[in-house]
């Protein structure tokens, strides 16, 4: 949207008034870091997180190059967007692999984050890339949500383990992994119903699910429009399940992302694919680097 | 608000609630330049008398046209149309509002005007079933705005109160379903006149400030007449309807606080704004307590 600012244009604006005077005080970097912090705010990077995030830019910049730069913008661009890929950066986007299969893949996440959409693009990912994944499905509480991950595992011809609604979550887990040994099935992905990470019943079920598994990865599923919310919905989730990984959504829009940074600052879970569309297409690996360009509106 | 004293701390604090509520910093920003001003005017110097000031402007700029409630049709069918991104709760609100008018008395028909999301026929088949509704449906794959078309031709037909159409989620950069959502609004303008009544935009509550250019898009694309905002249940706030109430003067109408279908409400101004400030009031109590 055109009421976003680039940082570039921001950063030109604060260090255009220099010219001429010379040299770059510390009060004209507090002034950019203000723009930076702006933009930031802008592409909902938590508040909290902002802060930390600036106290280290700044102190970097002011250490260095910065004051002595004849393009001093330009140098700080360059500290912020090496920042935001080191801190989103980190271990690349690779699926655990059980030493004994089949793998065990947990999808969880709010109400339409998209982790349905999200398990059957794995499921299409790990097919195309040679695997045989069966898809369980443990939402039994949505209207139609069984009914919408079976019509997803047959576009993509992988099968869907189910035992209707009015089994409870937790045994069709348990029995959709006895059924992927007993069929040869080297991934198993368990798609779980969408909660609320305050609702005490349903993240105990989650809980329970992850016992009774002992998934190999447990991904976080979440709506790159999420707003400062996410560190709280990431903490929680961590906290009571140790993630292993973040899924982020709906890049496909106009959103600036700034969630995943915050979901990555508080977990420290990588962010391992993102989705890019409604369709069913594979899962797209994540770029620490395109993320920070985005983010910053460049 | 812990502070007593108006100081940069106080202005600073404030901020950071109003922008943890995801109001959005320059909304936020422009609200602090007007509440300064007013303490420069009226010479306050307690904090405890400011912060009733800034609840009341947020209180009276959000209340403006959500007062009213639902636009119905003076005689016929009243018809509604949900927009909305993925994912937002535009089925599960349809579902919710059927409910409501069903209890009401009143005769209502649903347009699976979703023919895109697996599954999503029979999601609003379920609601329909729930709570005894019946659904104008075509296959899936279907132009929706063949569905729609059906669905008032049904709607004249039966002589039912209201229609509910729900719509497939599409995110506002795509031009395609865009247009695509164009083609249904004008269906219906066309096939009755004077609907749709209301357009509904559906905005979920933990969302950042692209909300702000959902309504934007949507209200160019689909006549956005108000919003209903879903999952306050969680405790994300929803601030981003301030930006959207002063920028675009779009009401929020109905809120949605779950996923049954009695948790929907008229949108309360008053009740929404103390949630705003809600986490900051408990963190005065736990100070109190403590010390
Ligand atoms: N544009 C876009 N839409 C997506 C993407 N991922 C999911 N969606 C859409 O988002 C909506 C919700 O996706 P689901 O997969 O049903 O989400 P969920 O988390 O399983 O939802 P619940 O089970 O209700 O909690 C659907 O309309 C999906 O088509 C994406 O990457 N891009
Ligand atoms: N906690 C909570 N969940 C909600 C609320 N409204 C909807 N949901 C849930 O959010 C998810 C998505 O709701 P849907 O009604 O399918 O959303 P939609 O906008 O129709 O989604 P698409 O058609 O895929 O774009 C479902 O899991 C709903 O149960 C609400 O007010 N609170
Ligand atoms: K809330
Ligand atoms: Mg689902
Ligand atoms: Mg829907």
């Amino acid at each position: 949207m055109a009421a976003f600012e680039s940082l570039t244009s921001r950063l030109q604006s604060v260090f255009g008034k220099l010219r001429g005077k010379g040299k770059v005080t510390e009060d004209d970097v507090n002034e950019a870091m203000r723009e930076v912090r702006l933009a930031l705010l802008e592409a909902d990077v938590n508040f909290k997180v902002v802060k930390d995030f600036i106290a280290r830019v700044k102190e970097r910049a002011i250490g260095q190059e910065v004051v002595k730069s004849f393009t001093p913008g330009m140098v700080i661009i360059d500290i912020v967007n090496k920042e935001l890929t080191e801190l989103m950066g980190g271990t690349q986007a690779k699926l655990a692999k059980a030493a004994k299969p089949p793998t065990v893949i947990m999808m969880a996440g709010l109400q339409g984050a998209g982790k349905t959409t999200a398990s059957a693009k794995l499921a299409l990912m790990l097919q195309k890339g040679g695997h045989k994944p069966l898809l369980a499905a443990c939402d039994i509480y949505r209207p139609a949500a069984i009914k919408q991950l079976q019509v997803l595992g047959g576009q993509i011809g992988v099968p869907v383990f189910s035992l209707g609604d009015k089994v409870n979550p937790v045994d069709i887990a348990r029995q959709a992994l006895q059924h992927a040994k007993d069929e040869g099935r080297d991934y198993l992905i368990i798609d779980t119903a969408g909660r609320l990470h305050i609702d005490e019943a349903l993240m105990e079920e989650l809980r329970q699910i992850h016992e009774g598994v002992k998934p190999d990865e447990v991904l976080l599923v979440v709506d790159a429009m999420i707003g400062q919310e996410a560190v709280n919905v990431a903490q929680s989730f961590h906290e009571q399940l140790e993630l292993t990984g973040i899924v982020l959504t709906k890049l496909d829009g106009d959103t600036r992302g700034g969630a995943a940074i915050s979901v990555k600052a508080v977990t420290g879970c990588p962010i391992k694919f993102v989705g890019m569309g409604e369709k069913i297409e594979p899962l797209e690996p994540f770029h620490p680097d395109r993320m920070a360009s985005r983010i910053l509106g460049m | 608000l812990r502070r007593k004293k108006i100081d940069e701390a106080f202005y600073e604090e404030l901020e950071e609630i109003l922008i943890g509520a995801d109001v959005g910093v320059t909304t936020v920003m422009r609200l602090t330049d007007e509440l300064r001003e007013e303490v420069r005017k009226r010479k306050i110097e307690d904090a405890s008398d400011l912060q009733p000031i800034l609840s009341e402007k947020l209180v009276a700029l959000l209340r403006e046209g959500a007062d009213e409630g639902l636009r119905m049709a003076e005689s016929g069918t009243t018809v509604i149309l949900f927009v909305g991104v993925n994912g937002v709760g535009k089925t599960t609100t349809i579902g919710k509002l059927a409910h409501r008018f069903k209890s009401e008395g009143k005769s209502v028909l649903m347009a699976a005007g979703d023919t895109f999301r697996a599954g999503a026929i029979d999601q609003l088949e379920e609601w329909g079933r729930r709570v005894g509704v019946e659904v104008v449906k075509q296959q899936p794959g279907a132009d929706p705005a063949a569905v729609m078309y059906d669905a008032i031709r049904a709607a004249k037909q039966r002589g039912v109160d209201v229609l509910l159409c729900d719509t497939a989620g599409r995110l506002q950069n795509k031009t395609n379903l865009m247009e695509e959502l164009n083609k249904i609004y004008r269906v219906i303008q066309r096939e009755m006149p004077g609907a749709p009544h209301e357009v509904l935009l559906v905005l979920d509550a933990t969302t950042g400030q692209n909300a702000l250019s959902q309504a934007k898009l949507f209200g160019e694309k689909s006549g956005v007449t108000g919003i209903v905002l879903t999952k306050l249940d969680s405790t994300a706030k929803g601030g981003i309807v301030v930006a959207i109430r002063s920028e675009l003067k779009l009401p929020v109408k109905l809120v949605g606080l779950g996923e049954k279908m009695d948790d929907l409400q008229e949108f309360d101004a008053e009740q929404f704004v103390h949630a705003l400030f809600a986490g900051a009031i408990d963190k005065e109590a736990e100070a109190g307590s403590a010390g």
